[in-house]
């Protein structure tokens, strides 16, 4: 199944019509994406849209409904645990909070991956911790304890964490959200600098639009349950569609309704001291 | 309307079995890991200190104490028929055959349970484990079987402690305040406490109450809904569960061991 991308080389994630329920409710009806290797593809699409979701259906750790999940050409969702533990150590991930591991400092929890799959001479996990903090600035916190942390820092860590056993591509789960101004600028940058210096394919999950834009190479925008747009920045910013204006240019309201769906105004007002 | 408590009833019916499900599932996976860990002991010992080691002082205590209590009220039913030089008997049997095994166990679960409880269910709420599992470590390996192993392994250990801590107690009381003979209250104990009958059916008891012990701690917090409210919710039931399920479980096995 050598299917190809966009650009006839072949894509390192393969979504085909996706499907994936929680409950009753329809998170995805049939998503189609391709993540081209060497690259960094946004994914944006307001909260509640099912991003966090999809990465985790990418990980393995959640199941579709329907369609496929094909990374590096295996198919995620029919290997076997061995495999996909395999593939997972291919894959870095960096959770929306960071995810460290409270109980261990900076230095365990880069050296956690590293320690767990490796049999490496102490000194050498050592060098290698070293060379991924270094990576991302945070060299001088490696005894510190993630609650000492803050939010940028801690995803920092994270950062050096999800490149620890050189993967072949990162997910980044909202790595900008409540940053400050600096940090974000850290952040952004070290995203872009990592994917071309280290050879990766990252996934940026996001609804930090401009920061998001400023380094992908292409972008997917995610609306209930669908691909809605899609195509680098500079094609988005000038899309025709109106959901794509409003949510680039974070328009209140458009095709996204500012109210919630409710009944007539008049009617709840009328219903008086009655209870709902 | 007269359909919705009818549904209730049946939404709760399935959402209890599919715990108990999900619970066994659990704990074959984490039965499954155990060998593993053999090749990395320094994770089991780790967890033997916090799970075992910090419970000791609480076991100590409450030991003495209930000792004591045994040794006083053993002694005042005991003297009216004149027979207090029994007192080493009863109060040996007391703590070997129920109290060590089931006091000991509900000690543990508060102290030892709530704290596992609390502690995996907080890293399955912070994404720890979701983590874990992203870098392709499993966390049942990692997380959940040394402190399975710990939890079992401490048990019986602290049960015994309990029960030698209180014969001490009762000691006291009876002999150093009460004026009990000395030699009347451990030669009366040898004689009447059996290995067999007494120690060994107490200890089987501490080894059954503390496997379920941990393994509704761990599963609890497993099983956690991932939110604080969940994490609180879940250690509230591990420690009221455990207790429900010693307490159970040791009148059966009562009635197995010494119902005849
Ligand atoms: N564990 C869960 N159980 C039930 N619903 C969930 C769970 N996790 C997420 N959801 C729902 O799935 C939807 C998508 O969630 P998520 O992927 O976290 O969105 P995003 O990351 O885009 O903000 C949300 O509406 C959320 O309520
Ligand atoms: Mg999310």
């Amino acid at each position: 199944m050598r299917e190809t991308g966009r650009n006839g080389q072949q894509a390192v994630v393969q979504v085909r019509g996706l499907g994936f329920s929680r409950g009753e409710r329809m998170i995805f009806d049939g998503v189609d994406l391709d993540i081209e290797r060497g690259k960094v593809t946004a994914i944006m699409g307001p909260s509640g849209t099912g991003k966090t979701t999809l990465l985790k259906l990418i990980g393995g750790q959640l199941r579709p409904t329907a369609g496929t999940i094909v990374v590096d050409g295996e198919n995620v969702h029919e290997l076997a645990t061995r495999d996909l533990y395999r593939l997972r150590q291919r894959m870095g991930m960096m959770f929306q909070s960071g995810a460290l591991l409270t109980d261990l400092d900076v230095y365990a929890n880069v050296a956690f991956p590293i320690r767990e799959h490796t049999d490496l001479p102490e000194t050498l996990v050592r060098d290698l911790v070293l060379m991924k903090l270094q990576a991302v600035g945070l060299r001088g916190a490696a005894g510190l304890m993630p609650a000492e942390l803050s939010g940028g820092m801690a995803r920092r860590v994270a950062m050096a964490r999800a490149i620890a056993l050189d993967p072949m591509m990162v997910l980044y789960d909202e790595p900008f959200t409540g940053q400050d101004p600096i940090s974000m600028g850290i952040l952004v940058k070290l995203i872009r600098e990592l994917n071309d210096a280290l050879g990766l394919t990252s996934i940026v999950v996001s609804h930090d639009v401009q920061e998001t834009a400023a380094i992908a190479d292409y972008a997917y925008l995610l609306s209930d349950g669908k691909v809605v747009d899609q195509g680098t920045p500079e094609m988005l910013w000038k899309s025709a569609s109106d959901w794509s204006q409003q949510f680039l240019n974070g328009e209140p309201d458009g095709p996204v309704a500012f109210h919630y769906p409710a009944r007539h105004f008049r009617d709840d007002l009328m219903q008086g001291g009655q209870s709902r | 309307m007269i359909l919705d408590p009818l549904q209730q009833l049946g939404r709760k019916g399935l959402a209890y079995f599919g715990r108990l499900g999900r619970g066994h599932l659990f704990l074959m996976q984490t039965l499954a890991a155990v060998p593993g860990l053999v090749l990395r002991p320094g994770l089991v010992i780790r967890q033997l200190y916090s799970v075992g080691v910090l419970t000791l002082l609480i076991i100590l205590v409450s030991g003495l104490f209930v000792g004591m209590v045994l040794g006083l009220q053993g002694y005042n039913t005991l003297v009216d028929f004149g027979a207090e030089e029994s007192l080493g008997v009863v109060v040996a049997l007391s703590l070997v055959r129920e109290l060590g095994p089931v006091v000991a166990a509900l000690l543990f679960a508060g102290r030892a349970g709530s704290a596992l409880t609390a502690e995996i269910g907080l890293m399955k709420a912070t994404e720890q484990l979701s983590g874990m599992e992203m870098m392709a470590v499993d966390p049942i390996r990692r997380v959940v079987a040394p402190r399975f192993v710990a939890g079992f392994i401490s048990m019986p250990l602290l049960a015994a402690i309990f029960s030698i801590v209180g014969v001490y107690g009762g000691y006291f009381v009876g002999v150093g305040l009460l004026g009990v003979d000395d030699g009347a209250f451990w030669s009366q104990m040898q004689a009447k406490v059996d290995l067999n009958d007494d120690v060994y059916n107490g200890v089987i008891k501490s080894f059954v109450f503390g496997f379920v012990a941990v393994w509704i701690a761990v599963f609890e917090g497993y099983d956690t809904v991932p939110t604080s409210e969940g994490v609180s919710r879940a250690t509230t039931r591990t420690v009221v569960h455990t207790a429900l399920a010693v307490l159970g479980l040791d009148f059966v096995l009562t009635a197995l061991m010494f119902g005849d």
